[in-house]
């Protein structure tokens, strides 16, 4: 199933790429203003954004699917209708999500 | 079932998935799954009720308990859920026993090492001097 797949490729991605991104964040924030201001110039470039924007989906992603999956863990939702529903709905509320806080984020902080 | 096996049918499937092991460690990922719920979503408000995103407005942020501790939660538990499950991934997909060894030994070290230089960095804000 596409998204159970989908589940461990964006834990993976959140493992390395976000818990990655985050510790570079604080350490850079701990170096003072300069080394902050090379974190913030990386991640302002149109590479550091996909990565961010990417980062921004797989978390909303994996949260979603991860409800998803402890739903299931209580042995409901299995009914294939019901299933196949969750299962596009984290789809569709990842991208709804991931675009409010990016919309957000481009509008109110510049 | 022959004769003279007394063992019961749940005896019999244990220790037999891909990691030989792991009812609490499935249980672990759960609840931290639960705690980084609410941490994550903590984290992206956060973020997004901040007025300014500059060094300074997210060094006053993290030098507040309300700001400090639940950041120190979410690099403590992150990195043990992040562990968790690539740890599944690796008992799923490398079959041979040394190599899942040595792999799971390496992703430890680099869990344990990355929350450590994240709780470091976190620390030097939460209890430096405000500039």
């Amino acid at each position: 199933m596409a998204v159970s797949i989908l589940h461990r490729a964006t834990g993976i991605a959140l493992s390395f790429a976000g818990l990655g991104v985050l510790t570079w964040w604080l350490w850079a924030i701990a170096g003072g203003t300069d080394s902050y201001a090379t974190f913030a110039k990386v991640m302002t470039s149109p590479v550091g954004l996909v990565v961010l924007v990417g980062l921004t989906w797989s978390f909303f992603q994996h949260l979603l699917s991860g409800i998803r999956h402890l739903v299931m863990d209580t042995g409901a939702a299995f009914e294939l209708g019901i299933n196949k529903t969750f299962a596009i709905l984290t789809i569709v509320g990842s991208a709804i999500l991931t675009v409010l806080v990016w919309v957000y984020f481009l509008g109110v902080v510049k | 079932m022959s004769l003279g096996d007394s063992s019961t049918p749940i005896g019999k499937v244990r220790g037999l998935g891909s990691a030989h092991e792991g009812g609490e460690h499935w249980i672990t990922e759960r609840v931290t799954s639960i705690a980084l719920l609410l941490l994550g979503v903590w984290l992206v408000a956060s973020l997004l009720l901040l007025p300014k995103l500059d060094q300074r407005t997210i060094v006053e942020w993290l030098h507040a308990p309300s700001g400090a501790i639940p950041m120190a939660l979410l690099i403590i538990i992150g990195f043990r859920h992040a562990l968790d499950g690539v740890k599944v991934s690796v008992d799923d997909y490398v079959h041979e026993e040394g190599s899942r060894f040595v792999i799971n030994l390496l992703l430890l070290f680099a869990a344990v090492a990355g929350g450590a230089m994240a709780l470091f960095a976190l620390a030097r804000i939460a209890f430096g001097t405000l500039a």
